[in-house]
Formats: structure tokens, sequence, C-alpha cells
């Protein structure tokens, strides 16, 4: 028990630490992906052929290829891509991208592509007659879209929203190759140092299930908000 | 675009391909055992059956596929004793490791396809069985066996394509899957972008094969 006391002779801060770091990943990333899914949802939705495209090619290739590989291709070519459009401009030193916004960045990628197609979903599952009610009341476009859909969306996607949310909580396990210091990273520290890897891997367990644990009850919250007068 | 580099890798990838799909395939079968256990034992109506079983599934779903692998791979050999019985020839190989770890993992998930699966069945077609006179063992054997596996299909062909995205993470663990080899060639030669495509488009390649594997299947099985 030692091994977990604050301060310098245990891991316990470290690991609090971590864990606050887990969270703000998993969250900037989930923030990332409903941006790319607001982008991508309406391609997906759109009648012109060409932009479905775009919007299809985007979920199946994230959707298909492993969540590793694309950290991989962030980590190793997210500096490189930037400093060439940096040279664009005429800026030629090195630049080097922090740890976190890789992480998040493909990791909200990622969740992006499974958001999109939660939203997709629930858009079209919405009645007909909501879109036509809309139009009859005159309102605008703005107006239709988040008066009417978007509440609707949002009750109906919750439910699968919560699973990408638990995804997205878990793939954050896989930005430790990248060495931020977070629970993954952090645990593999102190096993390396205290060699009993066999108590902090458990332990990491316990704090993923303790994150995944509080999320469902938050998110049953909110379900039950949504869907009032249900 | 080096083309050159995209060309010259593209063997070695689809050599270390085969070797995703051999950690996929034993995983895929040992872990539908597993399930299919599990999925019996969340339908049993002892409470602690049931509650190990839930307990196993939910400990497993909770926890991210990399904590299960490091927990076996690193964790469990520390643990003296089993370093004296002959799982230790097992434990010690980090392609078992990789395994156990998928096989336990997809196990947890597929347990939850089939248990629903075995709950969406009608009980029409249960007491059809029963009036005809079958026993309950010919009944679950020929009847809910294979109507769950029916039911379960399109959830079951997720599974696969999520479970063969899992596979990368054997890299890890110092197997040279396709992700591992993909890792080397872009360590090595700094053109993510190259090795991203060629590696991506194996692995797309595998998704489009399961998922129209799956489609046929489920055409074949289909009721009407």
């Amino acid at each position: 028990m030692e091994l977990l006391a604050f301060g310098d002779t245990g891991w316990g801060d470290e690991l609090f630490y971590a864990t606050l770091m887990t969270i703000a990943v998993a969250i900037t990333a989930m923030l990332i992906g409903f941006f790319f899914a607001l982008i991508f949802t309406p391609l997906k939705l759109s009648k012109n052929k060409f932009l479905n495209l775009i919007a299809n090619s985007y979920t199946t290739v994230i959707r298909g290829v492993p969540e590793l590989l694309v950290i991989y291709l962030f980590f190793f070519g997210g500096s490189a891509a930037i400093m060439f459009v940096a040279s664009i401009f005429g800026y030629g030193e090195y630049i080097e991208i922090n740890a976190f916004m890789t992480g998040a960045f493909s990791i909200g990628i990622i969740s992006g592509a499974y958001s999109t197609e939660v939203f997709r979903g629930a858009i079209q599952s919405i009645d007909k007659g909501q879109f036509e009610a809309a139009n009859v009341l005159g309102l605008s476009k703005f107006g239709k879209f988040f008066k009417i859909i978007l509440p609707q969306t949002l009750r109906l996607a919750l439910p699968n929203l919560s699973n990408v949310w638990q995804i997205t909580l878990k793939d954050t396990s896989l930005i430790s190759v990248t060495g931020l210091v977070e629970i993954m990273r952090q645990s593999y520290v102190a096993a390396g140092s205290t060699r009993d890897p066999l108590f902090f891997y458990s332990c990491a367990a316990v704090l993923y299930l303790l994150l995944t644990f509080l999320s469902m009850k938050l998110i049953n919250k909110l379900e039950v908000k949504y869907s009032r007068g249900y | 675009m080096d083309f050159e580099l995209m060309i010259n890798s593209f063997p070695k990838l689809l050599s270390a391909a085969a070797i995703t799909l051999k950690l996929l395939s034993v995983s895929l079968i040992i872990g539908l055992f597993i399930g299919l256990l599990f999925a019996i034992l969340r339908l049993n109506k002892n409470i602690f059956i049931n509650k190990f079983a839930y307990g196993y599934s939910y400990l497993f779903r909770g926890t991210p596929l990399l904590v299960q692998i490091f927990i076996i791979y690193f964790g469990l050999g520390q643990i003296e004793y089993l370093r004296t019985t002959f799982l230790w020839t097992i434990l010690k190989e980090p392609y078992w490791c990789a395994i156990i770890a998928f096989a336990l993992n997809t196990g947890a998930y597929t347990s939850e396809i089939l248990r629903s699966a075995f709950q969406t069945i009608k009980p029409g077609i249960i007491e059809a069985g029963k009036s005809l006179g079958i026993s309950s063992k010919v009944i679950f054997y020929k009847i809910q066996i294979p109507i769950a596996i029916r039911q379960s299909l399109p959830a079951y062909g997720n599974e696969i394509i999520l479970m063969m995205k899992g596979t990368s993470l054997a890299s890890t663990v110092t197997i040279m899957d396709l992700t591992g080899v993909a890792k080397y060639i872009i360590s090595t030669t700094f053109r993510p972008v190259e090795v991203f495509i060629v590696a991506g488009g194996i692995y797309l390649f595998m998704t489009f094969i399961i998922h129209n594997l799956i489609k046929y299947l489920e055409k074949k099985y289909s009721f009407n």
C-alpha cells in the first residue's frame, strides 16, 4: 500500500495527475470528434455524390484501420506536416508539436468517425414530418436546425454517443506509446522503477473501470434529462 | 510521395499481415468458446454464477485492451508460483500472452452479443419444441444455439472487425504484426504517410473481406 502513498515515497499523486490527464485527453478528443462530426455529418447526408464520397471514405478508412496505426501516422507525421505548412510561409525552423495535441487530435479524428455515424443515424431516424412541420412554420434554416432538429438528434444520439465516449476513453491508453504521461504511461514508468508490474497495471485497470463506471452514471442522468416528455 | 518505398515495403507488410490474421483467427476461435460459455452462465438462474459472468464481461469491457495485455504479459510473470508450473511455458511467449488477452477480451464482448441473442429468441419457439416432446438438451443445441448464432451475426461481424484492429496492440509486446512492421519501417525511414497508405490499405482490404463474408453468411442463414 505504501507504493500508492502521496508525496515523494509513493506513486499515488503521480497516478492521480495521470488520471486527470487521461480525462483531459478524452474530453479534448471527444470535442475534436464532435467538430469533425459537425463537418462530415452534413456531407454524409448531402445529395451530392462527391461530398458523400469524401465523408464515406473518412468514416470507412478510420473505422477500418487500427487506432494505433493512426496514432503512429500523426506521431511521426504530425510535426513534418506542420513544418511543411510553415515552410510555405517561409518558416524553416524545426517545430515540435506537443504530445497532448498529437494524442488528442489522433484520438479525436477516430472518435469523430464514430460520432459522424451516430449523428447520421440519429438525424435519419427523425420523423420526416418534423422537417415538414418546421418548413410550414416558416422557420429559417438555422432556426429549423437548432430549435427542431438538434434537440431531437441529441436525444436519439445520446445512448450511442455514450458508447463512443467509452471507446474514446479506452483509446486514450494507446497514446502512451507517444510518451504522454496518462494512466497507462505512468503505470509503465512506475512498474519499471518498482519492478511491480502486476500491481501497477492492476491499478491502471481499476482507474479505467472507475472512469467508465462514473461516466456511465453521469450519462444515464443526461439521458433522463433529454428524454423529458417521452 | 516515395513510391519506391511503398512498393518495397509492400511484401514485408503483406507477410506481417499473415501474422495479424493468425493472431485474429486463433483468438476468435478461443474467444467464441469463452463467449458461449459465459453467455450460458449469464442466463443461469443461480445469482452467484450470474454475477460472476457479469463481472467478467464488465471487467474486460470496462478496461482498455492494452492494460489487459500488459497485465498478462508483464504482470503474471511476477508471480513466482506461476513460473514453476507448466503455464510458464505459455506465459513467457509474447505471442501466447497476446492471444490470451485477445481471446479473453473478445470472449467478453461475444458473451454479451450471444446473451442478447439468446434472450431475443421467441419463447414460442422453445415451447413448440417442448410440445413436440424434444428434450431440453436437444432444444438447446438444435434450436436455441443455431437461432442465436443467426441473430448475433451482424453484431459479431462488427466484433471481428474491432478485434482485427485490436490485434495491432500485439506490436506493443514485441510481436511483429502488420502494425509492428509498419511502425518499424516508419521509424527507420521517417515516411509515415507512405507506410500508412500501404499498411492501412491492407487493413482496409481485410475489413472489406470480413464485411462481405459476414454479409454472405447473413444471407445464407436468413430465415426467409
